[in-house]
């Protein structure tokens, strides 16, 4: 029997699992939508602007590892969902969006709400999708759920037109999807992974940096079992926060431009680097050619390009991490015997000096509120036990420094694109997939601002999120530059106090509280956790806080500047400067 | 150092774009790209001419590969290859070169496509030197304009082992 292919739509998402949509509908998407609204397996979560639902999507895609589905229409509809698409391309996050075209007839033709989106999103796309006939289009559904979870994951698009839907074909699903130029290699070259682990062994001062990979391929107990089997220290990424625990003994937190001191010092002095999963991005490396100059580099990704992209690489591993931690850990175990504890004494004891050196600090004798206080309350209160989301800048920074991250999959944040905007609506997806987490998202109040208007959505959905806003009355990160490197000319970062997000939390019929000094942050959090139901905290945070440590961009990664020399080092920065 | 690129992808509409966003967006240089049929008319097969460094050159192979219409891609540079461009040439000789236009056609081994009281229209085949000589003697010669195909290049056969 031939369906439409609204209809096909609608089998396929079922076939492939799916749960949950974020979408908002147009013209040219009626028939789909007009075949949700009696769906009872399949609800769509309207949001309250397009971008909002890839965020929203993205959001339950990392903490769940499924697939997320965004469902939008043509022309300003999908080109709204850009900057979403953008950022989960760059963190290698799988989504399937759906965008409405208009009907095959008319492309071309500059229609009312055309926008040749195929071509748009083809840079940030892994893959995207012109259904041209409805016979192609479960076909297409399900190689773009093949495309998006495996290999290197992302997001890839799916473009229908009007007629599409409309149009009739029988319902065919294919039990598997073979693409001839498309084959990720996962399991890594057992020779190179033996050499993997006779470096491993012979090193005095190795370092492991865990990427996102690590948390995409769901090998955090493989990296766990590596990192203590050979007492080798850990360093994660921003995007590889929760790949090991931050409360580990062997954790040295992330390294980069905000990194920690002693994950800075480890990799600048180790002889190895064991890099998991990561991509070298230039807020890791900081200046390149001074980058970990004496270590040789394991390097494991199951992107090839990813491998000697930024540095170079000594042993090269490409396969999925999960699989090939595996192997490494076995071959350790029965090929190499060493008595790892004897020969890193050393070096793990100087990593402790530099942890004891310079731990992460902020002046912690005074009234005002400092940011990296909330953060602290937070992680105390929830005992680490709450899935936290960010914006982007300096909320993002102290939230990744003062939080320590157990687990993967419990710390959302936009990485490679750095999308102001992003940790709010993520955190609307994360609670509709664990209604009853915690949920925070860490922002500031100019982050916020991107994408209020999906408080409406928590609200309408009963979905109880958290939204922490370290409120300084500037686009903080920025004004943080301004002040080191540009003379202090805060030109266009000040945002003024004058907006009041109690009363915006209350107009939207949610709860706001506010904390004025520190003695009431930690009532506010208290309280804002007890209620289920959706709540903004404003918190007035000293202005003038800045992020350390730093690495000025440009400068070695062991060139910091930290928060006891600050006038002093800003003195003689500007100076160079 | 320059190179020769052979890709072999999927005959679908928007693989052109896929692989010259690739260049532009990553910043690598096209020097010339050409696309055609092959024997299985569902592949098409591009050949690249592009420039940098081992690094660059490394990446583009990688970064081509992972394209998801690209099915392989060969640096020509590494292999024993034939290349070969064509180029269109149009001249319009004074009455006393005419002879010497024709006779340079003759060395190169080219044909006269097309002409007309004024102008020849001259094919020539070969390698990049071939072309740029031929484009270099005939361009005091009236030489009006020239069309190039871009680059296309082919493997050689190994050598059949001596018994």
């Amino acid at each position: 029997m031939k369906i439409t292919g609204a209809e096909i739509f609608i089998e396929s998402l079922k076939k492939e699992g799916v749960r949950h949509i974020f979408g908002y509908p147009g013209g040219v998407v009626l028939n789909i939508f007009d075949h949700l609204y009696d769906e009872k397996d399949l609800r769509l979560i309207l949001t309250r602007h397009e971008q909002g639902a890839v965020h929203a999507a993205d959001g339950y895609a990392r903490a769940t590892g499924k697939t997320g589905v965004v469902l939008v229409t043509s022309g300003p509809g999908a080109t709204n969902t850009v900057t979403g698409i953008a950022t989960a391309y760059m963190d290698s996050i799988p989504l399937v969006v759906f965008t409405g075209q208009v009907p095959t007839m008319l492309i071309g033709n500059d229609a009312f709400q055309e926008a040749d989106i195929v071509g748009i999103t083809r840079p940030c796309t892994k893959y995207n999708f012109l259904v041209k006939d409805v016979n192609d289009l479960a076909y297409i559904i399900k190689e773009a759920f093949y495309i998006a979870a495996t290999g290197r994951p992302g997001p890839v698009l799916i473009d229908i037109p009007k007629d599409v839907t409309t149009g009739k074909a029988e319902f065919v699903w294919p039990e598997s999807i073979k693409i001839r130029s498309y084959n990720p290699t996962y399991e890594g070259n057992k020779y190179m992974i033996t050499q993997a682990a006779h470096m491993i062994a012979k090193a005095k001062k190795p370092v492991i940096v865990a990427g996102g990979g690590v948390i995409l391929s769901g090998a955090s107990k493989e990296l766990k079992e590596l990192a203590e089997y050979t007492d080798v220290p850990v360093t994660m990424t921003l995007m590889g926060l929760g790949g090991f625990p931050g409360s580990h003994r062997l954790s040295l937190g992330m390294p980069g431009m905000h990194g920690t001191y002693y994950a800075n010092k480890s990799i600048q002095e180790s002889d190895l680097l064991v890099a998991i999963g990561m991509r070298f991005d230039d807020r890791v490396t900081g200046k390149i050619s001074a980058f970990a100059s004496n270590a040789k580099i394991v390097h494991i990704d199951i992107d090839p390009t990813s491998i000697r992209k930024n540095v170079r690489v000594d042993v090269p591993i490409v396969g999925d991490v999960k699989k090939v931690l595996t192997t490494l850990n076995k071959v350790l175990k029965e090929e190499v015997k060493e008595t790892w504890h004897e020969i890193r004494k050393a070096w793990l004891k100087q990593i402790a000096t530099w942890k004891a050196e310079r731990p992460l600090t902020y002046d912690r004798d005074t009234d005002v509120i400092k940011p990296q206080y909330v953060i602290e309350k937070i992680y105390e209160l929830t005992k680490g036990d709450a899935i936290i989301t960010t914006e982007v800048g300096q909320n993002q920074m102290w939230a990744s420094q003062f939080f320590k991250y157990d687990r993967p999959r419990t710390f959302l944040t936009s990485g490679g694109l750095g999308t102001m905007g992003y940790g709010f609506p993520a955190a609307i997806g994360v609670q509709l997939a664990f209604p009853n987490k915690l949920v925070i998202d860490i922002a500031g109040d100019g982050s916020i601002q991107m994408n209020i208007q999906e408080l409406a959505t928590a609200v309408i959905n009963k979905l109880p999120v958290k939204v922490a806003i370290l409120n300084n009355g500037f686009l903080g990160m920025v004004r943080q530059w301004q002040e080191l490197f540009f003379q202090e000319r805060y030109s266009h970062t000040r945002l003024d106090a004058s907006v009041d997000f109690v009363k915006i939390a209350e107009a939207y019929n949610a709860v706001g509280l506010r904390a004025t000094k520190r003695s009431e942050v930690e009532p506010v959090l208290k309280e804002a956790f007890s209620i289920k139901r959706p709540v903004f905290m404003d918190f007035a945070i000293d202005w003038q806080e800045k992020v350390y440590p730093m690495v000025p961009a440009g400068a070695a990664i062991d060139e910091m500047l930290f928060l006891e020399e600050n006038k002093k080092t800003e003195k003689k920065l500007k100076a160079v400067k | 150092m320059r190179h020769t690129i052979s890709v072999l992808v999927e005959n679908k509409f928007g693989v052109l774009s896929r692989i010259s966003g690739l260049f532009s967006g990553r910043g690598y240089n096209i020097e010339s790209l050409s696309v055609g049929e092959t024997t299985d008319p569902n592949v098409s097969i591009m050949t690249i001419v592009t420039s940098g460094d081992d690094w660059i050159i490394e990446q583009i192979n990688k970064q081509l590969n992972k394209l998801l219409d690209v099915i392989k891609v060969v640096d020509m540079s590494e292999l024993d290859h034939v290349e070969r461009e064509m180029v269109l040439i149009k001249v319009a000789p004074r009455t006393e070169d005419k002879a010497e236009v024709l006779r340079l056609t003759e060395i190169f081994r080219g044909r006269v496509v097309d002409s007309s009281p004024k102008t020849y229209t001259i094919e020539i085949t070969g390698d990049e030197k071939k072309i740029a000589a031929i484009v270099e003697l005939l361009r005091p010669m009236g030489l009006k304009e020239f069309v190039r195909s871009g680059k296309i290049a082919i493997a050689r056969e190994a050598a059949r082992k001596q018994p």
